[in-house]
């Protein structure tokens, strides 16, 4: 249970007493949560449960209403240039990849550091190639995102988000909109990064993955944090109602 | 018929000529203009958002004749001299069809999915390089068709100018009814004129359409 109030902010992302309305739905409510330095933090829970809402709150594409959020002890600015920096920090993985259509692979990963960052277009270009490397996908360099499969697309986002050399990345439902035979494939890229202590906010369907790679498992229901445990606490002996309820139904079969 | 032609060549060659820098230059200001009013458009700042509405609004909804007449005549009754009829022209054109262009390259805008947007948005774009990079060469893609529409109807509202003093193509047939030549044949040529002038864009359409194709 989440008691607000009692919460450190020495977290590299921390959230203090954070809410959200859409319209009338309260889809945050007064979320506390710290997320340190080199830990993956897997946030489970049912449909409309507000997490997709909490992984986007932390690097502002949806604002808040209350509360705050900071990055590395700094309080996410609320607009223009600040928040673009803030956000250069932050990478993002979505669930529909959004990769850029118009550009191809290479340069969908080089974007971000030739345009944000200024760098030197040799360098990024190198550096570029080995992520690509590293998911899997360098023979695809030059093709369009719309060639690709989308396990290969994920991927690509992943280097994409890489590129910036970013203190968190933050995955919002990263293998849910994949064909099952390429959820591993971007599962494996993931676990990778978790083994080299990338610090990663996962919203995920993939109770695998949680257990494998999460340093913490966060569990929310309408909008609140109702549990946060270790995965091997929270999947053997989960002490609310409703994570029995959601582990009963998903890990029956 | 040719000679209808051949013998007025000169005012034929400089109605055109003058019809064809009209046409290229307020085609390229409109083209500016309407851009960056779509911009304003969908811009996070409220303020410009007003203004791009205001203007599409106001703009889109006069009758061009009466954009030529405000800066013709109502440009004499202020100090705010228009250097030339050419370049009154020249802005009455641009002013009324970079509404019509704002409203093209908003609606491309519309067809590209928050995605793209918010991926930039996520890498630290700010919200000029999320559009100029990545938003607007997609909406780009999505508008040739239209585009060349509104561009097409800009280069036969160039006539319009022939009522202000601009010796365009749209001038030739009075001109000609002075020199007592056929009238029909008259017309006959100036829409030869115009479908010639016409071509280039088309075939500029399916080029643009093919180039910005992605597999």
């Amino acid at each position: 249970m989440s008691d607000s109030g009692t919460v450190t902010t020495t977290g590299l992302v921390a959230l203090t007493g954070v809410n959200k309305h859409f319209g009338d739905l309260h889809v945050l409510k007064d979320i506390n949560l710290s997320i340190n330095k080199g830990e993956v933090v897997v946030v489970i829970g049912p449909s409309g449960s507000g997490k997709s809402t909490l992984c986007r709150a932390i690097n502002r594409l949806e604002p808040i209403d209350s509360g705050t959020i900071t990055l590395d002890g700094q309080p996410l600015p609320s607009e223009g240039k600040a928040l673009a920096n803030l956000r250069a920090d932050v990478g993002m993985v979505f669930q529909s990849f959004n990769l850029f259509a118009h550009k191809t692979i290479l340069q969908n990963v080089t974007l971000g550091p030739l345009k944000v960052r200024k760098a030197d277009p040799k360098i990024v270009e190198k550096r570029a190639m080995e992520l690509l490397e590293r998911v899997g996908v360098a023979n695809q360099a030059s093709k369009y995102p719309a060639q690709l499969s989308g396990g290969q697309q994920q991927r690509v986002a992943i280097a994409r988000a890489l590129a910036m050399e970013p203190k968190v990345i933050l995955f919002d439902e990263p293998t849910s909109a994949l064909d099952p035979e390429m959820i591993q494939e971007v599962l494996e890229v993931m676990i990778d990064l978790a083994r080299q202590s990338m610090t990663m906010v996962v919203v995920t369907h993939e109770m695998g993955f949680a257990r494998s790679a999460a340093n913490r498992v966060v569990f929310m229901a309408d909008g609140e944090i109702v549990e946060e445990a270790s995965p091997e606490t929270f999947f053997t002996n989960p002490t609310s109602r409703r994570a029995q309820d959601f582990l009963g139904k998903i890990l029956k079969h | 018929m040719l000679s209808v032609l051949t013998d007025n060549w000169e005012l034929f060659r400089d109605g055109f000529w003058t019809t064809l820098r009209l046409f290229l230059v307020a085609g390229v200001l409109s083209l500016i203009l309407g851009t960056v009013l779509a911009g304003f458009r969908v811009s996070p700042v409220t303020a410009l958002r007003g203004i791009g509405t205001g203007y599409v609004n106001t703009l889109r909804n006069t009758p061009l004749t009466l954009v030529f007449s405000f800066l013709f005549f109502g440009a004499a009754k202020t100090q705010l001299s228009l250097p030339t009829f050419f370049w009154a022209a020249v802005a009455a054109l641009t002013f009324y069809t970079s509404a019509f262009i704002c409203e093209v390259v908003r609606a491309g805008i519309n067809t590209i999915s928050p995605g793209q947007a918010e991926a930039a948005r996520a890498v630290g774009m700010t919200f000029m390089q999320v559009l100029t990079i990545v938003v607007l060469p997609q909406a780009f893609r999505a508008i040739v068709p239209p585009l060349t529409s509104v561009l097409i109807a800009l280069l036969k509202n160039t006539t319009i100018a022939a009522g202000f003093s601009v010796l365009e193509a749209g001038a030739i047939p009075a001109a000609m009814a002075e020199r007592g030549e056929n009238q029909m044949l008259t017309l006959v040529w100036i829409t030869i004129g115009f479908l010639i002038l016409i071509t280039p864009l088309v075939f500029l359409q399916r080029w643009a359409e093919r180039r910005t194709a992605v597999a």
